[in-house]
């Protein structure tokens, strides 16, 4: 009798290990660590209910946005252009794919992406999502150049990845949907919000009279009047996630939204990227056309060149622009720069 | 006790059905409606020169978002019920409305404030208008804009240029070191309106009053950096009054 107890169990506890799948592991749920003014400033950040943030998930999106495996030739990774050490971009114009094919537009910094509130992501907003996003520079020619189905097979053969799924997402089975879940919550934890000027705004420290001219110059309507696209002490995304044409050129070679909608209205226009963390993030643009924060505030201040398209925004733009001073470009420069994020860039929880 | 039970159910039955107007809860939904002197106007007729304004210059209109407050019914007893706190329009939305709220059937006066109020117009203390980028500096006396309506003109055949008729709560930066405010929000009422069962009363604003009544509106004077100007600010709260009225109201 004994021995057939011990029969039992031991079939039963087999039955109970004999697939993993079977077995219910709940992921631990990640606590996203919201800088204080943006509670008390914004409304609540984009998480997708079919993307719950968990410890499980994030540590998978990690792992995946540093590994060369989501290259075709196994070369390149998400951080090969999003170097966390450059708040997530790299200090090039363009970048080579993984052929060697050079791209058209500069890679764009990441941080605080779950505040993207329109979900519009890329220069020209042709990607709606995080996760959606996160599935076109894998398959892109000039970039990563891979086959999400070879992909996942890669990641499927790998002795730690299965069991790394299965914990994350209760499953093992490895496919582009819950690759791309995984690198999306990473995505959504990259959080930069302290700045000096967050501290400023924290009653932290102060800033320097050079720092506190330059704000005004940014929140002077009459002057740089930068505050309409890049927000505010109000606003401390530093943008307001929208698309405008802010008079790089006449005549267009990448039409950017317009490519996306079809619209020729939208012609030439680009997102407005958050001023944060500029200090990291040379060169500017989606072309990456300027190497200094000196050439944008010229561009701003005499450079602007007239279209159909150009925002009402921009002003002065037969004169070139509002004109600033020496002393103002340097104020606007020095309050600019009190927007880097040292911590972000160094946060060990972000690198590899 | 069976008798009992019958004689309450019947009080009870009864003294429901006695006061009809309780028993009437409608559902009142607002839609807000664009035009140009009764021409309707969305999104779709965004950058385009189509608009003519009373001065003589064609317009296009490319960003059109203005806030209201304070959106209420209020009845023949002076109880007011309130559809929404504050709302922000955006006319490059698809559709834009306060959506349903239920008060009891009858007549009302419908009325909202156009911005916010001084009280109200706290800098900085509505995260959703934060986000939106909606703010005033802080150097012109913080808060939000009332309205930020922003596109391109021409006139005399000279390419277009850039147009911002930005509304906000007017302050004379004459003197730096004097600020002087004046609350530039306004109560427009719309009339009385009589609700049942379910309602949707449509707003209407007619843009081209902005640029109209009482003021003609010169965009080759004025036409950019007009939130630090307070004659100009003033010049629209004039004009503002009178850019509203009541539309539809479907049952």
């Amino acid at each position: 009798m004994k021995n057939n107890c011990l029969f039992l169990l031991a079939v039963f506890l087999l039955m109970q290990c004999s697939s993993k799948e079977a077995t219910v592991y709940t992921p631990v749920p990640y606590t996203l660590e919201v800088p204080t003014q943006f509670t008390n400033k914004l409304i609540a950040p984009i998480i997708p209910a079919n993307n719950p943030l968990t410890e499980e998930g994030v540590a998978l999106g990690k792992k995946l946005f540093f590994d060369r495996k989501l290259s075709g030739n196994n070369t390149q990774s998400c951080a090969t252009c999003h170097s966390p050490q450059k708040s997530f971009t790299n200090n090039l114009q363009f970048n080579e794919g993984i052929q060697g094919i050079l791209g058209t537009r500069n890679s764009m910094p990441l941080f605080n992406l779950a505040w993207n509130f329109d979900e519009r992501f890329a220069w020209d907003g042709k990607e709606v999502g995080l996760e959606k996003q996160a599935l076109e520079p894998v398959r892109n020619p000039i970039e990563m150049h891979a086959n999400w189905e070879t992909v996942a097979e890669k990641l499927q053969a790998s002795p730690e990845y299965p069991d790394l799924f299965l914990q994350a997402f209760g499953s093992s089975e490895i496919d582009s949907v819950l690759i791309t879940r995984a690198l999306a919550q990473f995505e959504r934890i990259l959080i930069s919000g302290n700045s000096k000027f967050d501290r400023y705004l924290n009653g932290e420290t102060t800033l320097t009279p050079q720092e506190l001219a330059g704000f005004n110059v940014f929140m002077d309507e009459a002057k740089g009047d930068c505050f309409h696209c890049h927000g505010s002490d109000n606003n401390p995304l530093w943008t307001d996630n929208k698309f405008h044409n802010n008079g790089l050129d006449s005549n267009f070679s990448d039409l950017g939204l317009g490519a996306v909608t079809g619209d020729t209205n939208d012609n030439g226009k680009f997102k407005s990227p958050s001023l944060r963390n500029l200090k990291f993030t040379a060169p500017y643009m989606h072309d990456g056309r300027f190497a200094t924060l000196d050439e944008v505030i010229q561009h701003y201040s005499e450079g602007l060149q007239p279209s159909a398209t150009i925002d009402p925004l921009m002003k002065k733009v037969n004169q070139g622009g509002v004109g600033l001073s020496l002393q103002e470009k340097a104020n606007l420069k020095a309050f600019l720069l009190s927007l880097s994020d040292s911590n972000f860039v160094n946060n060990p929880a972000f690198r590899e | 006790m069976r008798v009992l039970l019958f004689l309450l159910t019947g009080l009870l039955t009864w003294s429901a059905c006695s006061s009809p107007e309780e028993a009437q809860i409608a559902n009142v939904a607002i839609r807000f409606s664009h035009n140009w002197e009764n021409t309707p106007v969305s999104a779709a007729d965004f950058n385009i020169l189509k608009f003519t304004n009373d001065n003589g210059e064609m317009l296009s209109i490319e960003r059109l978002r203005y806030l209201i407050s304070n959106v209420i019914l209020t009845n023949l007893d002076n109880e007011t019920y309130e559809l929404s706190p504050y709302q922000l329009v955006n006319l490059g939305d698809e559709e834009v409305s306060i959506e349903s709220t239920q008060v009891p059937a009858g007549d009302y006066k419908l009325s909202f404030v156009f911005g916010f109020t001084d009280t109200e117009n706290i800098d900085g203390g509505y995260p959703d208008l934060n986000t939106a980028s909606f703010n005033v500096p802080a150097m012109l006396g913080g808060g939000y804009h009332f309205m930020q309506f922003d596109g391109k003109y021409t006139a005399q055949n000279l390419p277009p240029a850039g147009f911002n008729y930005h509304v906000i709560s007017a302050v004379n930066t004459a003197d730096p070191n004097n600020l002087i405010f004046q609350d530039t929000s306004f109560k427009v009422d719309l009339g009385v309106v009589s609700i049942s069962a379910t309602t949707e009363i449509e707003i209407k604003m007619n843009i081209a009053e902005w640029f109209k009544n009482p003021n003609t509106w010169d965009l080759n004077v004025l036409n950019t950096v007009l939130m630090p100007n307070f004659d100009a600010q003033i010049l629209m709260h004039q004009n503002g009054k009178s850019v509203f009225s009541l539309g539809t109201v479907q049952e």
